[in-house]
């Protein structure tokens, strides 16, 4: 056995994530780019700096960086701190972290004190699967959507990351990133439009309208496409901002389809299905919703596509039960 | 005024202090006093004690040591200071008004509705806050954000953040003497009222924090013990710490106080952290207040 004989090529280690998911490097060239407009950009992470991609902003802005160890609390507050005084900080850590151990700093240190601060929650939902529920957040958009003055943006993948950051810099709240683990399959090409506030209406539907956020609205679309190459007509909407949300897409869906499904990588208690289940209610429209996601239950472990098969989260699971609500109108 | 960093290099001394300095600091730390006994008269709730424990910090703070700019409360280059016992801030609001940052006759609508001042001090409603809180145990990041950030823009301000001794019962505290230790914040001095009393009791009976200073130095910041009402040895210690250039991260003051300083029957009764004087004990303290030497 020789110790230092060259590993694997299939081997890997913490280190080198970034080169195994180019999905990371979205949120650190979007970090960048503002840098290289002139933005004060200060990037800030709490011992994840491989898992978000971080290192690769790091690197190349070491005066921008702040590394904050094992300690989120800290990280946000400082943030607000750093706000103070006319930096733009964008500090990064696990979802189920920012959207609950930090919850408190974020309302009153962020929001309260309207701070100009960027959350970053990675690895939202349950894509840490077999990690577990410590690791899962399946009730971020829930707290974060609580919280006034506090804006709630959900991409359904880098591309479209990479546009909402771009798209913040003027946005004067402080904002709530909900993002994945960087391996969301595209939706979007690099250079998509992004405007704060306004859902992308992908396809109309007569029978069903799918409003998605997150890494759901890439199988909310395959599942629409099958369908509707099937004779149904389901439409599908992509709602990335679940605060402010877009009642106008919502009322237009509403007044459309027989029946709205919401899909989300997050309890069906409190998240996008609650927020369009408001504006409904809201505004009397007699239509039925059916909320799909994880539904009031702490996930099961398994690796994140076994666990979005079981949820039914994936393109097959989404158009079963957009099946079951065309069945179920009335 | 204190010395400058490029002034030439004097004996410690130096910093102290003239006689008349002093005693125009304690006419502050008396005015502080008396506007909590006014402003609590109007809420007819509040916390005197908290407050009277700390009206010197104010006083060397606010009349000496912190660079400020009258009426300017948003001056960027302003010293900085948080309180993470916000609760104090009832003597805070007087010297802002004194300062010319707010009106003064905002503090006469002291917590009644649409009136921008409550318990906890509030910077979206009150110009001078440098940050709000309420929630202890944020304060000290919040310093150390800004003491990161100024540090990274050339400016040279100073934050001061004035922490509870209850405080340091709370984790976010540690976090941020980890941090700002690590990030070598040398713009940053915190000051721990170390009045001895929270809500529930005497801070070591209710979660002991002893040793205090020795746990400040643990975490590697440069610490200083001092009698939180001596306003000579107060003001001078103050002076020369935001002066130290040299000086490679954060400072602590440990200020020994006593909770209620100022009133005999509030210093031997700690439930005093919250509660309302009916006029003619408010009479009664104040009368106190104004004649007696602290």
């Amino acid at each position: 056995m020789i110790a230092n004989a060259p590993l694997s090529p299939d081997s890997w280690q913490y280190r080198a994530l970034n080169a195994i998911n180019p999905g990371l490097d979205f949120l650190s060239d979007a970090l960048a780019a503002l840098v290289a407009e002139g933005h004060p950009v200060i990037a800030g992470a709490a011992d994840l700096q491989y898992s978000n991609g971080l290192n690769r902003f790091a690197q190349r802005h070491p005066d921008r960086y702040v590394q904050f160890g094992i300690s989120e609390q800290n990280m946000v507050t400082v943030a607000a701190g750093l706000a103070t005084v006319g930096h733009m900080p964008f500090v990064a850590t696990f979802a189920s972290f920012l959207g609950l151990l930090c919850c408190e700093q974020i309302r009153m240190d962020v929001a309260y004190c309207a701070q100009k601060v960027r959350l970053i929650g990675h690895h939202t939902g349950i894509s840490l699967g077999f990690y577990g529920t410590s690791h899962h957040a399946t009730e971020d958009i829930a707290t974060m959507r609580a919280i006034a003055d506090l804006t709630v943006i959900s991409p359904a993948d880098g591309p479209q990351l990479e546009a909402a950051i771009k798209a913040s810099v003027t946005w004067p709240q402080p904002i709530y990133f909900r993002i994945g683990r960087g391996r969301e399959p595209d939706v979007y090409a690099r250079g998509t439009d992004f405007t704060i506030g306004r859902a992308i209406e992908h396809m109309a539907g007569e029978e069903l309208t799918i409003i998605a956020c997150g890494l759901p609205v890439h199988p909310a679309l395959e599942a629409a496409r099958k369908l509707n190459a099937a004779g149904r007509s389901v439409g599908v909407i992509d709602m990335p901002t679940v605060k402010p949300i877009d009642r106008e897409a919502i009322l237009r869906a509403a007044a459309r389809s027989k029946v709205l499904m919401t899909a989300e990588e997050h309890n069906v208690m409190g998240g996008l299905g609650s927020a369009v289940a408001e504006v409904l209610a809201d505004e009397g429209a007699g239509v039925r919703l059916v909320r799909h996601g994880i539904h009031d239950e702490y996930s099961l472990i398994a690796p994140p596509t076994h666990l979005y098969a079981h949820y039914r989260l994936d393109a097959a699971g989404i158009e079963a039960v957009a099946l079951e609500a065309m069945a179920r109108r009335r | 005024m204190p010395p400058t960093a490029d002034a030439p290099a004097r004996g410690s001394n130096s910093f102290d202090p003239t006689p008349e300095e002093v005693a125009r600091l304690r006419e502050k730390a008396r005015f502080v006093r008396l506007e909590t006994l006014r402003l609590i008269e109007i809420a007819k709730v509040g916390h005197y004690s908290s407050v009277f424990s700390a009206a010197e910090i104010f006083a060397a703070l606010y009349y000496d040591v912190m660079r400020l700019r009258a009426g300017d409360p948003g001056w960027p280059d302003r010293d900085r200071f948080l309180m993470g016992k916000g609760h104090a801030a009832v003597g805070l609001f007087p010297i802002l008004a004194d300062h010319g940052f707010i009106p003064k006759d905002v503090l006469d609508g002291y917590t009644r509705l649409g009136n921008p001042l409550g318990d906890h001090p509030d910077m979206r409603k009150v110009p001078g806050i440098d940050f709000s809180s309420g929630s202890i145990g944020h304060a000290l990041s919040a310093g150390a954000g800004m003491a990161w950030g100024g540090r990274a823009k050339g400016q040279d301000f100073t934050v001061f953040v004035m922490l509870g001794d209850g405080e340091m019962q709370e984790g976010q505290v540690w976090e941020a003497a980890l941090f700002s230790a690590h990030h070598k914040l040398s713009r940053l001095i915190a000051i721990v009222d170390r009045n001895g009393f929270q809500l529930d009791g005497m801070v070591d009976d209710v979660m002991g924090i002893e040793p205090l200073a020795g746990k400040w130095r643990a975490f590697g910041w440069e610490v200083h013990e001092v009698d939180g009402h001596d306003l000579s040895a107060l003001t001078a210690l103050l002076r020369r710490l935001k002066a130290d250039t040299t000086r490679q991260g954060p400072a602590c003051i440990v200020a020994k106080t006593l909770k209620g300083k100022g009133v005999t029957f509030m210093e031997t009764e700690p439930g005093w952290h919250l509660g309302y004087l009916a006029p003619e004990d408010a009479a009664r303290a104040a009368e106190e207040i104004r004649t007696r030497e602290i």
